[in-house]
């Protein structure tokens, strides 16, 4: 279902590789108790979330806060037993393989947090930091493990590495927190990189460092990326697919370049509409924003969840039915009751202001 | 009241040679050096800069909200021409702070009493600074500030822990809105929100510019948001001021290199340009430099930059950099460096 767009690294396009990493429906709930027992209802945090990544394939996941993408990827980390559903790697369910086999996938995965500060020990230097994964893989030969160490230092470009290995994370700036940070993911040579909105703590110039040290890494190695974020603006260096989320939910998929140009749902305009690039006319306009605030996940709106915000909301469908995905345009698939064959009278209110953006 | 500049009318905010330095163990940190900076009514002026780079500080020095450990704190700041530096501690915080300007502060949302009503901690500040005002004229002083920042009236006997981080945000605005100040200096405020949450609370943010003619002085780091409220930009690099200019010309034309360089470090939605990022790190401010304190980072460096450039004036805007230093005929940009910034 995907092509590539002009951003893609590799020849072969992402559709034609081999599966890595799939999920199916699935569901993350959190068990809500009244008085500690007696079950209360659930937290649905991620509500049916199906998707194929492919090997190399870099992903966006884009989303407010409290819309569940922190949720799906805890389940992919396999940090979180999923409620329902599959999340297939290699064709291996994750959760099949007991202890054993979920300790052997994580070190099929490199994870990158949003807060490199917190992220890190504060009390073990770099070289420890980066040298207890290997450990645990069971590397044991001191030597090697340096040698790795330092190879993927020089990797991350924080060289010479002996200028830091004996550093703590506090002696060392945010741009270079991360990149430990980086290291430390990459040091098991992984498959699978999620980064969870991997530069939202950085300053803008030491962002851009980042985002393209993580582009370069991820074409160097082959690694299929999921990065989470919730600033559109960022996912056109990176990504070549981007998901929307929505109260836990994926409410659009289309490749990069296909959503930030033709935006289908009406969520993703507003997303999109709500982004001010550098420029003084902002300043003397106000933007459009759809009234209120996300639903509560413990008891999400009936039919699609952004009705109650919607402006373009049909009554009888939106309020009533979930809406399937439609397939709007190329690779682009919306869940959207305005792009039912029935509603093309109610959709071009929404086309006209599709219209506007371009 | 428009936003357009009156050039005749004196400053809302001047300061002049602002110094703030903090003492710490491992030497005097120049937070805040020799800063000259003016802001007139009406207008919104954006702070921006990497941090440590001592733009809160700079608000803090405003404010006179200082630390135990401060070394030095001198020069002048004017507030509708009154020398408030004059003024002692006391006087300060009756008559100034809050009742003239007020803050938001960075993570307001989070800097919000945990177990009073937001209604009270919205109310606090004017029965504070006015006396004549009864408790029940304050609630409904708060109650209109709430209608004025979008939060609904349910909502006044609720506590903070009750409300989303929107919510917290815009309470924190109507409690520095609820004296009618003359300026208010918002610090960060919507770094930790969402894109929606954050377009909305600068719709209020504008709304109350162009209704009430406050001044504004927004703190941020964040280059792309700043445009949503700016009339003019100051950017500061390393504890000084190296650029100020009106908004217009400066987001087509940033004229400092470090300015450029951050400007071209700004993610574009759906712009083409390849991103450039800023090598090397900022000066500790420990001991920075004698000259000036960008040189090391500085593309355009050339043998003038040992020594600490003065503001030079281009066309009505204000750049720290020997680059724009005018010939003996007057004419500035005779480095070939500034030729490329076209």
């Amino acid at each position: 279902m995907t092509t590539m767009t002009q951003t893609a690294p590799q020849a072969a396009p992402a559709s034609e590789r081999p599966v890595l990493l799939s999920v199916r429906h699935l569901k993350v709930w959190y068990e809500l108790r009244k008085w500690g027992f007696g079950l209360a209802g659930y937290v649905k945090a991620v509500d049916d979330v199906s998707f194929d990544l492919h090997e190399g394939e870099a992903i966006a996941i884009v989303g407010e806060s409290g819309c569940g993408k922190s949720s799906l990827m805890k389940a992919i980390l396999g940090l979180v037993p999923p409620h329902d559903g599959q999340i297939l790697y290699q064709g291996q369910d994750i959760f099949a393989g007991g202890r054993a086999g979920l300790r052997w996938y994580r070190s099929q995965v490199g994870y990158v947090q949003q807060d490199p500060f917190g992220a890190l020990p504060p009390f073990m230097s770099v070289r420890r930091i980066l040298e207890e994964p290997l450990i645990l893989v069971g590397v044991k030969d001191r030597d090697e493990r340096l040698a790795r160490i330092r190879a993927v230092m020089e990797e991350v470009k924080l060289s010479p590495p002996e200028d830091f290995l004996n550093k703590f994370p506090h002696m060392l700036s945010g741009g270079q927190q991360q990149r430990v940070v980086i290291a430390r993911a990459m040091i098991r040579n992984p498959k699978l990189m999620v980064a969870d909105e991997p530069v939202s703590m950085l300053d803008a110039s030491v962002r851009v460092e980042i985002l393209k040290l993580l582009r370069q890494i991820q074409e160097e190695h082959n690694l299929a990326v999921i990065y989470i974020t919730h600033d559109l603006s960022t996912v056109r260096y990176f990504s070549e697919r981007i998901f929307v989320m929505y109260a836990g939910k994926v409410i659009e998929k289309a490749s990069t370049d296909e959503l930030l140009w033709h935006p289908q749902h009406p969520y993703t305009l507003a997303l999109l509409n709500a982004i001010s690039d550098p420029d003084a006319a902002n300043a003397r306009k106000l933007r459009e924003v759809p009234p209120g605030e996300p639903p509560s996940l413990v008891t999400p709106p009936p039919g699609c969840r952004f009705h109650p915000r919607c402006k373009y909301a049909i009554e009888g469908e939106c309020d009533v039915n979930v809406p399937p995905e439609f397939p709007t345009r190329p690779q682009h698939l919306t869940a959207c009751w305005l792009y039912d064959e029935r509603y093309a009278q109610q959709r071009q209110a929404l086309e006209a202001d599709l219209g506007d953006l371009a | 009241m428009s936003g357009q500049p009156s050039t005749s009318a004196q400053p809302v905010l001047k300061t002049e040679d602002l110094v703030l330095y903090f003492r710490t163990t491992k030497g005097v940190v120049q937070a805040v050096d020799h800063v000259d900076f003016e802001l007139d009514e009406g207008r919104a002026v954006v702070v921006i800069g990497e941090s440590g780079c001592g733009k809160t500080s700079f608000a803090k020095a405003v404010l006179r909200l200082l630390p135990r450990n401060v070394h030095t704190y001198t020069g002048r700041v004017y507030l509708d021409g009154q020398d408030i530096m004059a003024l002692d501690d006391e006087d300060f915080r009756l008559h100034i702070r809050w009742a003239k300007m007020s803050l938001v502060p960075q993570a307001a949302m989070n800097a919000l009493n945990p177990v009073l009503r937001v209604s009270d901690q919205v109310a606090e500040p004017l029965l504070i600074h006015e006396k004549d005002v009864s408790r029940e004229e304050a609630l409904e002083r708060a109650r209109e500030m709430f209608r004025f920042v979008g939060v609904p009236e349910s909502f006044l006997s609720r506590y903070p822990f009750e409300l989303s981080g929107g919510m917290r945000q815009r309470v924190a605005i109507a409690m520095a809105l609820i004296t009618r100040p003359r300026l208010i200096i918002l610090d960060e405020p919507t770094s930790a929100l969402d894109v929606l949450t954050q377009a909305n609370i600068m719709n209020v943010l504008k709304k109350i510019k162009w209704e009430t003619g406050t001044s504004y002085m927004l703190i941020t780091h964040d280059v792309a948001t700043s445009s949503e409220l700016a009339d003019d930009v100051a950017v500061m690099y390393a504890g000084q001021m190296v650029e100020n200019a009106d908004a217009e010309s400066f987001f087509k034309e940033p004229l400092h290199p470090y300015a450029r360089m951050l400007m071209a470090a700004v993610p574009k939605l759906r712009g083409d340009e390849d991103l450039e990022f800023i090598p090397g790190q900022p000066p500790s401010l420990l001991d920075p430099p004698t000259g000036c304190r960008f040189a090391d980072r500085c593309p355009f460096r050339f043998d003038k930059c040992d020594q600490d450039p003065p503001m030079f004036l281009v066309d009505g805007r204000k750049v720290k950099c020997w680059l724009f230093e005018k010939d003996a005929q007057g004419v500035y940009g005779t480095q070939p460096a500034v030729a490329t910034g076209d």
